[in-house]
């Protein structure tokens, strides 16, 4: 077990190498850079101002220099915003796409996991049709639709919630529903799926037969086993919230990490885009990582060596 | 009495089978069940009802999609304007119709993608296994700890600004001038077409590496069959069952992305009509006429739930277990 965990953690290495190399080559492979947007400087002005950032030497010597910098801690100056660095940003930022995060995980647990258990115990109910048919559309509607659609109602026509922005908790609320509807909507699938298959084992037969009431059949014996699988996907989902969370961004103007990517990519801020993306490739091979742990953890027939 | 019950089950087995049901393949009893299946049998409508909009949109469309007057901008829904005119007095509706070419083309090419590329690559790499399958998968482990949307933007960012500065008759100008005449389509299908294929080539690794040890593939392999033959005779045709049900659930993926690039500016080159480009064109005007983004926007949605509903209801058709 430690040695499979050690050995994942080396493997992350590599992966993030080339993730970092990749993304450092594309970034500067994009025509343009990043003193060209302002009005024109001088020559001698850029040229002042590549050297001082150290994007005259050659392109090896940059991406090491990073590399080195980025091992301790620390992810270099951003060109756009020039008296910030690429951590300032980063804490800044990052905070509010992960808050957003985890209230739609919030929302997805709490709305997804109940819908999924009542629907397996009232199979083939009209209550479980409609769970399932408020999942399925939960699911296939986008973010794209349903944020407008709620902006509007809630904000325009309502007046309830404020229409963008982010700071108070009525600004979290829309956003935040926007982006957990559809996990809530995956969860309540996946519970269903787990629970019905549950509930048909030997041993909840067992435990009825024992006299344990339907109460805590439910509840000791099924739901315990059925939420397995449902918390191993808690992990990624965690982190596709939170990597996908730039398009809730875009839409309610929130000033999370997803939207300074954008930001970044358009005024060629190689340090901000690199620093973005290897932290969200941390998050995500973290989150695999959990996915394996919690599986050993959960059920210890798994053994990995 | 149990023995003969079993006798007369089997007796009546045999007869139903000999007697009235002639041979049934495993294709044919898997469409049986499909149709029986309401949902999945809706949304197969609603892909066919979108696709023929998409392929005849210039004889249903009212207007053409770039056609416009700006004294009708903001023009309310009515007889002229059936859902109304958007910002550059362009028929909402005609639009829309012509959006259903691009959702369905981007959902089609990432389909193609994820189901040639994806399956193909995860075949092989569990079929031959170990070296082999190591540095195949690899690979997949590696382009998998990429934040998906964000290595999107960056290639379209990419793409959109090397191309816009490339020499005509060269190479890369060839390939910008593909990419105009489908209205900045081709990038995204690139875009999409890179991260599309992996989650595929994990599914089908899979089962191939359980499909390679069954007792078929080795008599197969006894009989002097070719690797190649071997895969293409008898493992693909194991799991492309599975395979078509997670592509077809991976379409209203690919048609966000797609939607998604569009709203961010990163998509079509206007003025193609694009539902995330319209989504972000209305949006911007929500206050006074809400309908400009929520009407793209449930065309969006219905197309992803149609998609949704027809790979549910193929996966309970083909794999009766799961129901």
């Amino acid at each position: 077990m430690v040695n499979y965990i050690i050995r994942r953690i080396l493997w992350a290495i590599p992966v993030l190498l080339v993730i970092s190399l990749i993304t450092f080559s594309l970034g500067h492979a994009i025509p343009g850079g990043p003193f060209d947007r302002e009005k024109t400087l001088p020559q001698e002005i850029i040229a002042n101002l590549e050297a001082y950032y150290g994007l005259d030497d050659p392109l090896w010597k940059q991406y090491t220099d990073y590399l080195w910098n980025a091992l301790h801690g620390d992810l270099g100056p951003s060109y756009s915003s020039r008296s910030r660095t690429v951590n300032d940003i980063i804490s800044e930022h990052f905070p509010v796409s992960a808050q957003l995060g985890v209230l739609a995980m919030m929302i997805a647990m709490v709305v997804g996991i109940p819908l999924g258990m009542v629907s397996a115990l009232k199979q083939n109910s009209y209550i479980d049709y409609f769970c399932m048919f408020f999942a399925l559309l939960g699911v296939s509607v986008p973010a794209m639709t349903l944020g407008p659609v709620l902006v509007w109602f809630f904000a325009l026509k309502l007046n309830i919630l404020p229409v963008a922005r982010w700071g108070t908790w009525q600004q979290a609320i829309l956003p935040a529903f926007t982006l957990g509807i559809g996990s809530a909507a995956l969860l309540a699938r996946l519970t269903r799926a787990s629970m019905l298959q549950v509930i048909r084992e030997d041993y909840i037969r067992t435990a009825r037969s024992k006299g344990v009431s339907e109460k805590n059949v439910t509840i000791h014996h099924a739901l315990k086993n059925a939420l397995i699988p449902v918390v191993t996907v808690i992990g990624p989902l965690f982190a596709a919230l939170v990597t996908g969370s730039l398009i809730v961004e875009q839409i309610f103007a929130i000033p999370g990490c997803g939207k300074y990517f954008i930001t970044s990519v358009t005024n060629r801020d190689y340090p901000v885009i690199l620093g973005i993306m290897l932290l969200y490739a941390v998050l995500i091979i973290v989150a695999n990582l959990l996915v394996d742990l919690t599986y050993a953890w959960i059920d210890p027939r798994i053994k990995y060596t | 009495m149990e023995v003969n019950l079993k006798e007369r089950d089997n007796e009546v087995k045999d007869k139903i089978i000999i007697d009235e049901r002639p041979e049934v393949s495993l294709w044919k009893d898997a469409f049986r069940r499909l149709l029986k299946n309401k949902m999945a049998v809706l949304g197969g409508i609603i892909i066919l009802v979108l696709l023929t909009l998409a392929i005849f949109a210039p004889y249903i469309a009212p207007y053409h999609y770039a056609e416009g007057s700006l004294l009708d901008n903001y023009a309310k829904p009515g007889a002229k304007y059936l859902l109304g005119a958007d910002f550059m007095g362009r028929d909402l509706l005609s639009r829309i119709i012509y959006g259903t070419r691009i959702s369905l083309s981007v959902g089609i090419v990432g389909a193609l993608t994820a189901f040639i590329i994806g399956m193909f690559y995860g075949v092989v790499s569990g079929y031959y296994g170990g070296k082999v399958d190591d540095i195949m998968m690899r690979f997949v482990d590696i382009m998998y700890g990429f934040p998906t949307l964000l290595l999107i933007i960056l290639l379209m960012v990419l793409f959109k600004s090397t191309f816009a500065i490339a020499t005509p008759g060269t190479f890369v100008g060839y390939l910008n001038v593909v990419d105009r005449a489908f209205g900045g389509l081709f990038f995204i299908f690139i875009g999409i077409g890179v991260t599309a294929w992996l989650e595929m080539a994990r599914i089908a690794r899979g089962m191939a590496l359980s499909l390679r040890e069954k007792e078929f593939v080795e008599a197969a392999r006894a009989t002097g069959n070719f690797n190649l033959q071997i895969i293409l005779k008898h493992v693909l045709p194991n799991l492309i069952g599975p395979c078509i049900v997670r592509v077809t659930l991976a379409i209203p993926g690919y048609i966000t992305f797609e939607a998604f690039l569009s709203f961010i500016g990163l998509g079509v080159n206007p003025p193609t009509p694009s539902w995330g480009m319209m989504i972000s064109e209305g949006y911007k005007a929500i206050r006074s006429y809400p309908h400009l983004a929520i009407y793209p926007g449930l065309a969006l949605a219905i197309s992803m739930m149609a998609f949704n509903f027809l790979g549910d209801g193929l996966r309970d058709a083909l794999d009766p277990r799961m129901k």
